[in-house]
């Protein structure tokens, strides 16, 4: 049986002034109906993989893999109208900050009927309720009014929640949340989380959330990869994190500060050159 | 952008913001307009032609001269004179051109449809080809239609006006054939049709008189296409860097992500948001195209205000130069204010 | 004493991972740019054409097969390709050619000394205007802006007529609707710098308004005006063609290339070669300036380029 998602070998190059650029190099991973988390620093390639599993890497880029399967059907092979019709139907993707990813000139009511309509033959009217019923569902108060606005008169949470709505109303089973709170302020973080998390459980859907924070991440997932450098160095159960062997992971885990065991000051991450050509861990199912 | 806190969902009220935004608005084009009527009246008070004898001739006698200097107000202070050439302006008197003997103001009415027509056409020349030229260009970034969009701006931002109106004339009029030569109508078809808009194609139109309209329209299309060229290297060159900033924007990222075609992605999203910056780019170039119109009006014998001015410069008819270059600096001013208000209009964001 | 650094070790110099001296760190990144403005083989095809045209102009009388001033009406309109001329011979039996590469001077002329006026005038009031700041700032840039409303052409032309046809005017003429665009850059500039701390401990040292603004400020404004300046040279050719076109540049026997082209319209049909060569040369000029201007560009903002 295939899982929602199979990967295996994937690498993301670009070409650059100074030669070739692998922004990810050779990860295997899977996703079944679970909540997979990718963490890693800055530029270690998370976002990359998420763009490399919607197609959306643009030449000059290039995506390799000797795997790439969604539910059993081969995306390496998928012709661009398969793709698009994949794209937002069947895996979908929220971005970081909704002050860019949202269109600036349409209003919020515009872009998420859009993103229905896109994949089901529906009427104008009956993609206008369905779009408010899923306003209502990320807890938007006032939904009709709501869609009438225009990106820059939503705050960073509703914002983000607006682009919740958009992205599950087509019903995806693949949800990819890149980074999805790191913009907004830390009171309604949590909120959007929740809302998310609720969203993706009661769907039965498969989540791969990306974050630079490992205890966020921990906290949400079932099961967390450490990216470094293009490569999953490690690959654990959340629940087991503090048993994480590799320095890296130790060291992000260390460098959170812990309100139960206060030290002194946080150790600085200091990185080993080997763990770069190290080879990546599976994280297979 | 609006900033964060106006998240609450509800708008800036907006009335209350533009009474105060509109009056900034009127002293900014009214210290322009001030500022290019005091560089044109500077320009009329340092020319070394004697504003005195062009009047009463050389052979005067001292007192004459005398005479005519004061009934000019030139003995006045030098603030008074540019006050009183202000509020002549604001009546629409530019005094009276030295070479026809008629009003200037009367002379630019009659010549300006002209000028109109050719630039109007050549804008819409311009901007029918430059946009989705740029567009193009900019979604198949470094592919051939890249290049030739390229090659087409070097060419067009390197090339002597005056020098391709020339050329095109010995090619398509010359060698070909294939237009008419220069003026704005032949012989044969003046004065047939009323003159409603002094606009020769839509006057011709509305008469329903096609033989006078297939004339005019072989007269204006080679000016007109030369102007659109100029204007089709800017435009293209504008729409081309505006697409590919918004191209490498999140939404975009975030239509690919729905599933939307290409074509939607770019017209659909990409597009709508250089709209607005478009209309300013071709008021701009529409602006520059009434300028670009002065060397083209010369080489196709267009009876225009381009052609106006540099005849009366040529011939010392100092009131006929300041005027049209008055006119014409006032249009151009208000076509930026004009793109202006577009931009507060048309842009969600700017409100 | 050091001997002189060999061919090798200059590279190495300029090549060096960790430049010793700001002196050096500067001279690095000038070479890389030059490297990389020497890939783009356009830009490098337009700095061919210019130093054509340089030398053209300064080896005119060397080259040149006739006086460019010396009628022969018996030769008049001579097709290219003619005995003894090879671009053909204008309305007045003057050798084309010979106009051409004397005219090479006027533009290399018209060119230099607008570059001086122009971008020094910006300067001025420029940094004036960012370092002096307020009332001082306010109106000198409500002026910049009103010089920048007006149609360049149209002011050009109003101004020739007031101070008289000829080359210097024309310069004059020009230059006086071109500075707008660098007093904004030299304000703008003027603006980062003012408030930095090496410029506060010029000013402890007790140095004056004037010092400050003449040797610090000025200074670093001039690369930024450079590029600038490159980028608007094909259009200050073009502007001074148009006003030759026009009669009001150079005048008449002189061989500046607008007015030829205006000489030649009059035999447009039957002889073709009188107009279009000095178009061609002045295109060539232009397009020249243009390609630089171009790579240039490309190699301070990278994210606009072609490729
Ligand atoms: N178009 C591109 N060209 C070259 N390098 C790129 C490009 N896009 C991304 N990269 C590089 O790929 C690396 C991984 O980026 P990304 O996946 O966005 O990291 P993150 O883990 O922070 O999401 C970064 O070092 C980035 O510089
Ligand atoms: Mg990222």
């Amino acid at each position: 049986m295939s899982n929602l998602l199979d990967v295996e070998d994937l690498s993301v190059t670009f070409p650059t002034r100074s030669g070739e650029f692998e922004a990810v190099r050779g990860i295997s991973f899977s996703l079944g109906r679970e909540r997979l988390g990718i963490v890693g620093e800055s530029g270690s390639g998370k976002s990359m993989t998420g763009r490399a599993v919607l197609g959306l890497i643009r030449p000059p880029g290039r995506v390799t893999a000797t795997r790439m399967t969604m539910n059993g059907e081969d995306l390496r092979a998928a012709s661009p109208r398969r793709m698009r019709a994949i794209r937002g139907k069947h895996i979908s993707m929220i971005m970081q900050d909704p002050k860019y990813s949202l269109n600036p000139v349409m209003t919020v009511g515009r872009q998420i009927t859009e993103a229905l309509r896109t994949h089901e033959k529906v009427s104008q009217r009956e993609a206008k309720a369905r779009a408010i019923e899923m306003l209502d569902a990320v807890a938007i108060r006032e939904p009709e009014r709501v869609m009438r606005l225009y990106p820059h008169e939503v705050s960073g949470g509703m914002g983000q929640r607006i682009m919740i709505a958009m992205m599950l109303i087509p019903n995806p089973e693949i949800l990819i949340a890149d980074e999805p709170t790191s913009a907004l302020d830390v009171s309604v973080q949590l909120q959007v989380l929740e809302i998310m998390d609720k969203l993706v459980r009661d769907r039965g859907m498969g989540l791969i959330f990306i974050s630079h924070d490992l205890t966020l991440v921990s906290g949400f997932c079932d099961r967390v990869a450490v990216m470094y450098a293009g490569r999953i160095v490690e690959v654990c159960d959340a629940g087991r994190l503090h048993e994480a062997q590799h320095p890296y992971t130790r060291g992000l885990l260390n460098s959170v500060p812990d309100l139960e065991h206060p030290r002194d000051r946080l150790e600085a991450l200091k990185r080993d050159p080997d763990w770069r050509s190290a080879p990546s861990v599976s994280a297979l199912l | 952008m609006g900033d964060a806190t106006l998240g609450k969902g509800r708008p800036a009220p907006l009335l209350a913001r533009w009474p105060r935004k509109a009056l900034s608005l009127v002293v900014t084009v009214a210290v322009t307009l001030l500022g290019l009527l005091f560089v044109t009246f500077m320009i009329g008070r340092v020319m070394p032609i004697d504003p005195v004898l062009a009047v009463i001739g050389e052979r005067a006698t001292q007192a004459q001269y005398e005479a005519a200097y004061q009934a000019l107000g030139l003995d006045r202070p030098l603030l008074v004179q540019f006050f009183s050439y202000v509020g002549e302006v604001l009546q629409g008197d530019f005094g009276r051109s030295l070479r026809t003997g008629q009003p200037v103001a009367q002379d630019i009415a009659r010549v300006f449809p002209a000028t109109l027509e050719l630039a109007t056409l050549g804008t819409l020349i311009g901007v029918s080809i430059g946009v989705p030229l740029g567009v193009l260009a900019a979604v198949y970034r470094g592919s051939w239609i890249d290049q030739i969009a390229r090659i087409l701006g070097l060419v067009g931002y390197s090339m002597p006006i005056f020098w391709l109106g020339l050329m095109g004339l010995l090619l398509f009029y010359g060698i070909l054939g294939w237009v008419s030569g220069p003026g704005r109508l032949g012989v044969f078809y003046q004065g047939l049709v009323p003159t409603r808009t002094g606009l020769l194609l839509v006057d011709s139109a509305i008469a329903g008189d096609w033989t006078v309209f297939r004339d005019a329209f072989s007269h204006i299309i080679l000016p007109a296409s030369i102007l659109g060229y100029f204007s089709l290297a800017y435009i293209s060159r504008m729409t081309r860097s505006f697409m590919l900033e918004q191209l490498s924007s999140e939404y975009v990222t975030t239509a690919r992500v729905k599933g939307l075609s290409e074509w939607h992605v770019v017209w659909r999203h990409a597009f709508r948001n250089i709209s607005v910056q478009l209309i300013t780019v071709i008021a701009l170039s529409y602006a520059n195209l009434l300028e670009g119109s002065v060397l083209t009006e010369i080489i196709f014998a267009w009876p225009g205000l381009g052609n106006y001015i540099t005849t009366s410069l040529l011939a010392n008819d100092m009131n006929a130069v300041l005027g049209g270059t008055v006119v014409i600096g006032t249009i151009f001013v208000c076509l930026n204010i004009l793109s202006d208000i577009l931009y507060r209009v048309f842009d969600p964001r700017a409100k | 004493m050091t001997s002189l650094p060999t061919p090798t070790t200059w590279r190495a110099w300029l090549t060096a991972d960790a430049p010793a001296s700001r002196r050096q760190a500067r001279a690095a990144s000038l070479y890389q740019g030059w490297q990389r403005l020497r890939a783009n083989r356009l830009t490098m095809l337009g700095l061919a054409v210019l130093a054509l045209l340089v030398l053209a102009a300064i080896f005119a009388p060397l080259l040149a097969p006739y006086s460019p001033y010396a009628q022969s009406l018996g030769d008049r309109l001579l097709p290219p390709g003619s005995e003894g001329h090879l671009l053909g011979t204008d309305s007045l039996g003057r050798d084309i050619l010979s106009r051409l590469l004397f005219g090479a001077r006027i533009s290399l002329y018209i060119v230099l000394l607008v570059v001086l006026v122009a971008p020094v005038l910006g300067l001025l009031v420029g940094t004036i205007a960012g370092y002096a700041g307020g009332i001082v700032d306010t109106v000198l840039m409500r002026v910049t802006d009103i010089f920048l409303a007006f149609p360049r052409l149209i002011l050009a032309l109003a101004f020739v007529s007031a101070l008289g046809a000829g080359i210097e005017n024309a310069v004059l003429a020009i230059s006086l609707t071109a500075w707008p665009p660098y007093a904004r850059i030299a304000r703008a500039e003027t603006l980062t710098f003012r408030g930095a701390d090496f410029i506060h401990a010029v000013r402890l040292q007790g140095a004056g308004p004037v010092r400050i603004v003449t040797r610090h400020i000025w200074p670093l404004c001039v690369p930024s005006l450079v590029i600038r300046v490159t980028l608007d040279m094909a259009g200050i050719i073009l502007t001074a063609a148009g006003l030759g076109f026009l009669g009001l540049g150079a005048r008449p026997p002189s061989p500046e290339w607008g007015a030829m082209i205006s000489g030649g319209s009059d035999y447009l049909l039957d002889s073709w070669w009188v107009a279009t060569i000095p178009g061609l040369a002045i295109f060539a000029v232009s397009l020249a300036f243009n390609l630089i201007g171009d790579g240039l560009r490309d190699v301070l903002d990278p994210k606009d380029s072609g490729q």
